[in-house]
Parts: structure tokens; C-alpha cells; sequence
């Protein structure tokens, strides 16, 4: 039992990275909540005055919004999935025994290291550039129309390069997981007879429930935010513009503040909203 | 409890591995090999794949044009030293949820992760605004705050998971022989963990080393990392695949020797209490 | 502030004033086009002449150069001493006193040598307000052997009908060769520079004179189907992620009959080390409808000094050293005639050196054939030729871009691309107070 003494000190040893957060929280938001009231135009003079919900009601009326939400989802979802479902069959198979297994490792671990950004120029010249990219080359190998990417597979392309880079560290967090995964209950299992699909399903996956929380939630943190890899792939075009690249858009393009701020609001609104969602299950999981 | 395993099936297993290894590999090995190509080679159709003549001219020719060591040390100091900044403050933070815990804890932690979700384009301009008028725009220190900040919710939440596996009565002994807090954390928390922290630092290094949003934007020419310098290089005029892919070997060739060299370190403790 | 961080910005301030002595340090934010890489390499030449200035660069991409000194500027963040801006941005910054203005530059840089098309546009109430750097129009580039296989031949001053049946004669899919390349990446400086420049051709333009958007008419659909017609039929695929980069990349691949782009692309598409069809290629004016426009734009990368820099002095230094005559000659002199930028001095054109070149003349004709006061057919309330010079233009140009880009990937109709561009700009400049 934690004394009276420990108790104050833990509260002082808490203290600064509260309060550093608490800041680096408030105090943007503040400003972005004054500006979101405020018809704010830089290229226009600045501060033009007060406007109400205006800039709201604008910012949601706009034709761009809904798509711009859904393709949030989509792209996050998508992402999710690839990365959970292939996360899990990499760990699987990097768990058997095999010669070479560390250098596999470092091979599938490779794409975390890279910025997205580079990754993104990569993806989009080297590889979906409808002429000189290789896959273009890869389908006129096989005879095949090659395929333009980024426009006319905008979002699963996007979903692509972005799955790529996160796919190492899901697979990290669920290999250490499997590992820990008691083998003689497995080896009961393989006794008993039972399949591979039910030992799979019955065994691992409650197992790994954790492990897939975890993921989940820490991608999605970091999935609600890109940008990099859209700005240098698609610039929000067909279809790819999500919440943030509208703010983006409305931000720096259109150099109207208000409407941005508006527009960031509705995000942290959005952000909390999974954010609950996220926590109720996690936060089921995460209790000891 | 090595299972008994048929060399035929180990085999297979390796194969299958292997291939799939390569196939994630390969987008970063392609843009290694291109980055020896001359431009014309890089977009030779059909591509070429070992069979050229390699050339270092691409790497000559963009450190003629870009200050590569200015952007690398940048990147080294901004990324280091938000890392440290950031383990300072969050290892007494993670002692105190994970040893004194109360009603409150883990909703701190949680409202500390969805601090992470405020949108960054959202709140730029603000940032911007405040950076103006405290002088920190393109400054080492201003950018190594920013990335402390963003990246410190992470770094509390890994450490906390991790001290929670260690058992608090090896603390409490060390209390009772008269040890101070401070020693507590430094002499007796700190070595037990130091494979949770060793991590931590790495994770962090290689997110910040990575983030391409606020060190672009608050940045000009004094302490622009390497996101800055690729962006010089993203889509110049004319044919240009060969010297991306130089740039781009150039930018994450530091993280991806640092990673390799200590990924045992970095898989030991990447759990986040996904491990019980 | 506390007294301890004052105590400490005083002394950096004094330090900054020690070292200002010896040397003064100028920023400079820069596009990561080729002039501007060509001129970095060139430094030493300034720094003989001027041992005291240091320049220190910011090279980027367009894209990120753009968003972040109009970050900088409308924020008053005194990142850059030197901008390069286009003239999208000039007269619009000017008007808003947030540029010095470069009247007193010397004598001998001579003002009265800019061209006076590019000078009008970077000119707000008499006040010139950046130097150009390079200046560009665009027009017709075409592959001589390719038209001569085909037994045509491409007049000096084609008309979209033209354009239209030389596409197709030279088309041979099979062998990867594309009549056409144009532009069809979203963006107010990409696809819409391009299709901006064309409808003035057809007649079309983005506003009357009450500031109404103009999309719902005749002639920008009539612009837009033939553009469409043009693509389909005889384009590259993949046509609407094509920028200026890529087309160009093409182009000098050999997989382009023609490519109606900027003037400066002739410099590239004509140099042997790079370009694969390097002795080949033929120049001529932008088609036009016989409306009395034609569809070349004009543009100029140019040199801005920020208002409020601290070192206004040698900032103008560097703009007058980087915009000079002798800043020609001296590209000149170790990269050829073929690479000095273009587009601004009448000496240029002048020069008997210059003339040899092979599209001197023909980017002379193209940028004096642009009137940015007068752009369109109709009447219109504003200036620009591919761009409308209000603050609002980039972010309304980059949206109605990306329904046209969408169109030419087959996501949308022509008809549908239109009336959202049309919802769009009206909703914009709803929201910016017209």
C-alpha cells in the first residue's frame, strides 16, 4: 500500500508531463476555437471580425465534408484490417522454425524505419507510375492494361503505401504475443485432434485479443492524422480527400483560417468520438 | 520445448518466410539499386534489375546540391534530443501511474493518447503564431519541444506498461533500506528497466526522425532535418528517378543501420502490455 | 517575458549584430526547378563579387515552397529574406504592402530591359514588386519526324483543329506513342494553368464582371470536351496524375508527338543529354479558335523581398545580382546560351548569340501574345491569364482542378465536372464576401 508520502510525490513526479500536455492541448485549441468564430482571411488583412457559427455551418454544408469523412474511414479502416490480418499471418509464420529467422526479421521490419514521405515518392514514381512505374512493367509482362493507381484506385492505393509502412510494427507487437503464447496448451490441442482452424480460433486469436487491441489503438491514433502520404501522392484528388486534407485545403490553399479552425474542431470532435469508441474496448483490455 | 519439427516442413517455412520478407523488402532495396542507376537505366524498359552500369554519380550529384550533413545533424540533434527531453519527464510520470496508482490513472493515460489525435493542419497556424512571437521558428530547440510533445503520450504509455511488469515489492525493499525516491527511480527502477527504456528510445527516435509535418513547416534553413531535404528533391524538372532515390537512400540509410543494429532491443520491449 | 529571457535575446542580438559585421546572412526560399539549381551552383561568382553576403538556401518542391511562404508572409514569420513567387502572388502581396518594392534597384539592372508583358504583372500602382527570374508563356512543342512520317506539317500558328488531326496522325499506341500530352494533375498551377489558358481560346473565361462563376457556360464545356476528346483519344494513360514533371519525363522518352506546355520546357526537351529526341523537335504558338485569343499563359518565377526583413540591403543585392544581365552572361558563359533563364530581358532577345537558339524566337512570340489585362474574349473584372490574381484563386483552382482531373479519369462526366466547379467557385467566393 502506496503511504501518504508516496502519494504526494507521485502527484509532483506527474505533474510536469500533465501540464506540458495540458499546454501543448489548451493552448492551440483555444486559439483555433477563437479563430473557428472568426472570419479570419491572412490574404485579406487577418481579422475581419466576429462571425458566429458561420464558419460551422459552412465548414459541414460544404459538398466536400461527407466524402471527406468517409474517405477518413475508409482509409483508416482499410488500413487497419490489412495490417491486423496480415500482421497475424506474418507473426504465425515467423514464429514456425526456419533457417535464417533474423534476417527475415529485419527484412519485414524495414519499412517502419522509413519517413513517409520517401516511402510515398517511392510508391507513387517507382512503383504505381502508370508508364515507367513496375507495375506498369509487371502487367504489360503479362499482357495486361496496366493499372493507373492513384487515379483510378486512389483510395486502395493510398491504403496500400500506408499499410506497407505499418504492417512491420503490428507484426512486432502480435510475433511478441504468439511468443508468449503457452505451446503446450497448443501441442494439447494438436493431441486432442483438433484442426488448425479451431486452434486458430478457439486458442490464438483470444490470445492475441490483447495484442490486437493494442494495435488498433495506437494505429489509429497515428492513421487519423496522415497527410505526408497524401499530399505527395494524390493532393486530395479523386477521392482521397480526407478530414484532414480538407482542413489542409481550407488552411493553406484557400488561406481561410476561420473555416479551418471550424474545420479542426469538428476533427477533435471526430478524433474524441473514436477516441470513446476505442477506449471502451481498450480500456476493457488494458485493466491488469 | 522445441517441437519436434520435419527438415521438409522447416524448409518450407523458410521459403515462405523468405519470400515474403523479400516482397516487404523489396520497394526499399529497388530504390537502393536505382539510386546507382544513371537516369536513363532507372526508367528502362524493360527495368533492369542487377545488369547495369553502376554509378555513384547520383550521390555525387546531390551532395554537390544539398548540405546533406547540415540536414543530417539536424535530424540527429532534433530527434535525440526530443527523445531524451521526453524520457526525463515521462519516467517519473510512468513510475508514478504504474507504482502509485489511483482512480484517476489510466484515465490520464487515455486523455494523454487522445491529445495525439488533435489534428496537426488544424492547429498549424496557432502554432506558427506562437512560435512567431516567442522566436523559436527554425530553431533545433522549438522543433525538438514540438516533437517531445507529440511524441510523449507514447513514450509514457510505453514506459508505464512496461514498469507495470515489474514487481513494486523489489521497490518497496529498497525503500525500507532508506532509499530515497530518487534513488529509487535511478539506482533501482532505472536498471531493472532498461530494456523498456532502450525501446522507448528507440521508438521515439525513429518517430520523430520520421515526422514530416511540423519539421517542414517550422522550419527554414537553420535546422530543416532531412524531411526538408527531401523535399528539394520530390519533383524536380526532367527525368529524376535515379537522384530521388540517392536523396532518399540518403534520408533513411542513418535510421534503417540504426534500426537493423538494434531491433533485438527495440522487438524486446515493443509489447505496450500486449504480453501479460 | 521574464527579465532573464529578455537579458538573453539582448544578447543574442548583440551577437547577431557582431556577426553582421563581418558577414550578412539572407535566406533564400526557392523552387527546385532547374534555373534555380543552375544559380546555387553558381554562388561562388556571387560571393567574389560580394564576400559579405551569405546566402543560405531553401530549396523545395513547388507545392511545399508555396504553402510554406504564404504561411510565412501572411503570417509575418520573417523566415525568408528572399521569395520566389509567380505572379499569381505578386500583385496580390503587393497590394497588401507586404512586399519592398524594388524601384530603386541600380541603374545599370536596368528596368526598362524587362519585358514589358512580365513587368506589367509584377507591377502594382507603378511599384515593381519582385524581379523576374525567368519568364515563360506556352506553346506548341511537336516531333518534327514523327509529323513528317505522318505527312503533316504543323503551322507556325495552328488553330485546335489542327492540333486535334496532327494528334491523331502521329498517335501509335502499340509503339507507346501519344499524340498529346497535356496536363491533367489537380492543381491551380497544373491542370488548371493549362485549361485556364485554353478556354480563354475558346471564348470561356471564370467570371463576368459581377464576379459569377462561369462554368455553367457554352464555352468551357465546349473547352473541356475537346480537352477530353484530345486526352482519351490520343493521351498517355494515366493522363490525369501528369503534371509538368511527367509530361516532361515523357516527352523527352520519346513517347510524346506533341506537348503543349511551358516555353522553358523547350530548354530541356532540346538538350541532348537528357532528351532522347533532342534534334527533333518543332515549335509553334498556342492553338487557338480564331476568337481572337490564343491558349498560351505567361508566368514569372520571380524574386520578392518579404517587408520587414532585416537585411533589406543585401536582399536586394542578391535579387538585382540573381536578375541582371550579367547573371545571363555569365550562365552563358559556362552552361551555353540554351541555358540562360529566359523570358524577361528585351537585350536577350536582342542578342545575336541568343537568336541561334532554336525557340528564342518562338517563346518571345508566345509570351508577347499573352496580355494578362486583358485574358479573355469577354470582358472580365479580373487580371491573370491562367489564374484569376485574387487570394482566393489557388484554393477555388486547386478544388475545380481536382472535379476536372476526376473527369479525365473517368470518375465523372464532363457535364457533371462543370456544374461542381461551378457549385464550388460560387461557394467560395460566397464564403470570401463577394
Amino acid at each position: 500500500m502506496a503511504t501518504q508520502h508516496a502519494r504526494s510525490a507521485a502527484r509532483l513526479m506527474l505533474a510536469p508531463a500533465v501540464i506540458l500536455l495540458l499546454g501543448w492541448m489548451l493552448v492551440p485549441l483555444t486559439m483555433t476555437l477563437v479563430f473557428s468564430f472568426k472570419q479570419y482571411l491572412p490574404l485579406r488583412g487577418g481579422d475581419l471580425g466576429w462571425v458566429g457559427f458561420e464558419n460551422y455551418v459552412r465548414f459541414v454544408t460544404s459538398s466536400a465534408f461527407w466524402p471527406s469523412i468517409w474517405a477518413t474511414l475508409i482509409i483508416v479502416g482499410g488500413v487497419l484490417v490489412i495490417t491486423i490480418a496480415f500482421g497475424i499471418a506474418l507473426a504465425l509464420l515467423l514464429d514456425q522454425p526456419m533457417w535464417g529467422q533474423g534476417i527475415v526479421r529485419i527484412l519485414v521490419i524495414a519499412p517502419f524505419f522509413v519517413m513517409p514521405t520517401v516511402s510515398a515518392l517511392v510508391w507513387k514514381n517507382m512503383f504505381m507510375d502508370p508508364v515507367n512505374g513496375l507495375f506498369a512493367h509487371l502487367w504489360q509482362f503479362f499482357g495486361a492494361e496496366p493499372i493507373q493507381w492513384l487515379s483510378q484506385a486512389s483510395l486502395p492505393s493510398i491504403v496500400l503505401i500506408v499499410s506497407w509502412q505499418w504492417l512491420p510494427f503490428a507484426t512486432l507487437i502480435l510475433l511478441t504475443a504468439i511468443q508468449s503464447l503457452d505451446s503446450e496448451q497448443i501441442e494439447a490441442a494438436e493431441m486432442d485432434g483438433a484442426p488448425w482452424r479451431s486452434r486458430f480460433i478457439h486458442i490464438i486469436l483470444p490470445h492475441l485479443s490483447r495484442a490486437i487491441t493494442i494495435v488498433l489503438l495506437i494505429q489509429t491514433i497515428f492513421l487519423l492524422g496522415i497527410f505526408a502520404e497524401i499530399f505527395v501522392t494524390t493532393q486530395g484528388s479523386f477521392g482521397t480527400r480526407t478530414l484532414t486534407y480538407l482542413i489542409y485545403q481550407r488552411v493553406l490553399e484557400s488561406q481561410n483560417v476561420g473555416l479551418g479552425s471550424a474545420g479542426g474542431i469538428y476533427a477533435v470532435i471526430l478524433a474524441n468520438i473514436i477516441a470513446i469508441f476505442l477506449m471502451r474496448i481498450v480500456g476493457k483490455n488494458l485493466d491488469a | 520445448m522445441a517441437r519436434a519439427v520435419t527438415t521438409q516442413r522447416k524448409a518450407l517455412n523458410t521459403l515462405a518466410a523468405w519470400t515474403v520478407g523479400l516482397l516487404i523488402f523489396f520497394p526499399i532495396l529497388w530504390t537502393i539499386l536505382t539510386s546507382f542507376k544513371t537516369e536513363a537505366a532507372a526508367i528502362a524498359d524493360p527495368p533492369v534489375f542487377l545488369f547495369f552500369d553502376w554509378t555513384t554519380e547520383n550521390y555525387s550529384a546531390v551532395m554537390q546540391r544539398s548540405d546533406y550533413a547540415q540536414f543530417l545533424w539536424n535530424s540527429i540533434v532534433i530527434a535525440g534530443g526530443s527523445t531524451v527531453l521526453g524520457l526525463i519527464v515521462a519516467i517519473p510520470a510512468a513510475w508514478s501511474m504504474a507504482f502509485v496508482p489511483s482512480k484517476r490513472t489510466k484515465d490520464i493515460l487515455l486523455w494523454m493518447l487522445s491529445t495525439k489525435m488533435l489534428p496537426a493542419v488544424g492547429v498549424l497556424y496557432p502554432i506558427y503564431l506562437l512560435f512567431i512571437r516567442l522566436g523559436l521558428l527554425d530553431t533545433k530547440i522549438g522543433l525538438t519541444l514540438v516533437l517531445m510533445l507529440i511524441n510523449l503520450p507514447i513514450i509514457v504509455w510505453m514506459l508505464y506498461t512496461y514498469f507495470r511488469e515489474i514487481p513494486g515489492e523489489i521497490l518497496e525493499a529498497a525503500r525500507m533500506d532508506g532509499a530515497s525516491l530518487r534513488d529509487e527511480i535511478l539506482y533501482v527502477l532505472t536498471p531493472m528497466a532498461v530494456p523498456g527504456i532502450a525501446s522507448t528510445l528507440l521508438l521515439n527516435f525513429i518517430l520523430a526522425w520520421n515526422e514530416a509535418f511540423w519539421t517542414l513547416n517550422l522550419t527554414a534553413a537553420k535546422a530543416a532535418p532531412l524531411t526538408a531535404f527531401i523535399a528539394s528533391y520530390s519533383s524536380p524538372e526532367g527525368l529524376f528517378y535515379a537522384k530521388l532515390s540517392a536523396a532518399s537512400t540518403m534520408a533513411i540509410a542513418p535510421i534503417l543501420i540504426m534500426g537493423w543494429f538494434s531491433q533485438k532491443q527495440l522487438v524486446r520491449g515493443l509489447t505496450f502490455g500486449a504480453v501479460k | 517575458m521574464s527579465n532573464s529571457i529578455r537579458a538573453l535575446m539582448g544578447a543574442c542580438a548583440i551577437g547577431a549584430l557582431a556577426t553582421a559585421a563581418s558577414a550578412e546572412t539572407i535566406t533564400v526560399a526557392t523552387v527546385n526547378n532547374g534555373d534555380m539549381i543552375r544559380m546555387q551552383g553558381l554562388m561562388d561568382e556571387f560571393n567574389a563579387e560580394y564576400p559579405d553576403i551569405e546566402v543560405e538556401w531553401v530549396t523545395l518542391e513547388e507545392n511545399v515552397l508555396r504553402q510554406r511562404v504564404t504561411q510565412d508572409v501572411a503570417a509575418k514569420g520573417g523566415q525568408f529574406d528572399v521569395m520566389t513567387i509567380g505572379t499569381y502572388e505578386v500583385p496580390i502581396w503587393g497590394a497588401q504592402g507586404w512586399l519592398v518594392s524594388l524601384n530603386d534597384l541600380p541603374e545599370e539592372w536596368d528596368a526598362d530591359d524587362i519585358l514589358p508583358a512580365i513587368r506589367g504583372g509584377l507591377t502594382v500602382d507603378g511599384e515593381l514588386y519582385a524581379a523576374p527570374f525567368y519568364g515563360e508563356s506556352s506553346m506548341v512543342m511537336y516531333r518534327k519526324d514523327l509529323m513528317e512520317k505522318a505527312g503533316m506539317e504543323m503551322p507556325e500558328a495552328p488553330t485546335w483543329d489542327d492540333i486535334s488531326a496532327a494528334a491523331e496522325a502521329m498517335t501509335d499506341k502499340d509503339n507507346e506513342i501519344y499524340g498529346i500530352c497535356l496536363r491533367g494533375k489537380a492543381g491551380w498551377g497544373e491542370n488548371m494553368a493549362f485549361l485556364s489558358a485554353m478556354a480563354n481560346s475558346f471564348g470561356a473565361r471564370w467570371f463576368d464582371e459581377d464576379w459569377n462563376a462561369q462554368f455553367d457556360s457554352e464555352a468551357w464545356a465546349n473547352t473541356l470536351n475537346t480537352y477530353m476528346d484530345l486526352m482519351t483519344n490520343y493521351g498517355p494513360p494515366g493522363a490525369s496524375t501528369n503534371g509538368f514533371n511527367e509530361n516532361l519525363s515523357l516527352f523527352q522518352q520519346g513517347k510524346c508527338g506533341m506537348w503543349i506546355d511551358a516555353t522553358v520546357a523547350a530548354s530541356f526537351v532540346t538538350n541532348p543529354n537528357d532528351s532522347s529526341v533532342a534534334d527533333q523537335v518543332g515549335f509553334a504558338l498556342a492553338p487557338d479558335n480564331g476568337l481572337g485569343k490564343r491558349g498560351n499563359w505567361l508566368w514569372a518565377w520571380s524574386l520578392g523581398i518579404p517587408a520587414g526583413t532585416d537585411s533589406e540591403e543585401a536582399a536586394k543585392t542578391f535579387v538585382a545580382w540573381a536578375t541582371s544581365k550579367e547573371y545571363t552572361e555569365l550562365v552563358a558563359e559556362k552552361e551555353g546560351w540554351a541555358n540562360v533563364p529566359p523570358g524577361t530581358r528585351t537585350s536577350l532577345y536582342e542578342n545575336e548569340e541568343y537568336q541561334k537558339v532554336p525557340f528564342a524566337e518562338m517563346t518571345l512570340n508566345s509570351i508577347e501574345a499573352a496580355d494578362p489585362n486583358q485574358p479573355t474574349v469577354d470582358p472580365v473584372p479580373y487580371t491573370g491569364v491562367q489564374f484569376v490574381a485574387i487570394p482566393e484563386f489557388a484554393g477555388i483552382g486547386t478544388q475545380v482542378g481536382q472535379e476536372f482531373s476526376a473527369a479525365l479519369a473517368g470518375q465523372q462526366s464532363v457535364e457533371q465536372a462543370l456544374e461542381n466547379a461551378q457549385a464550388i467557385t460560387t461557394d467560395e467566393m460566397e464564403a470570401a464576401g463577394y
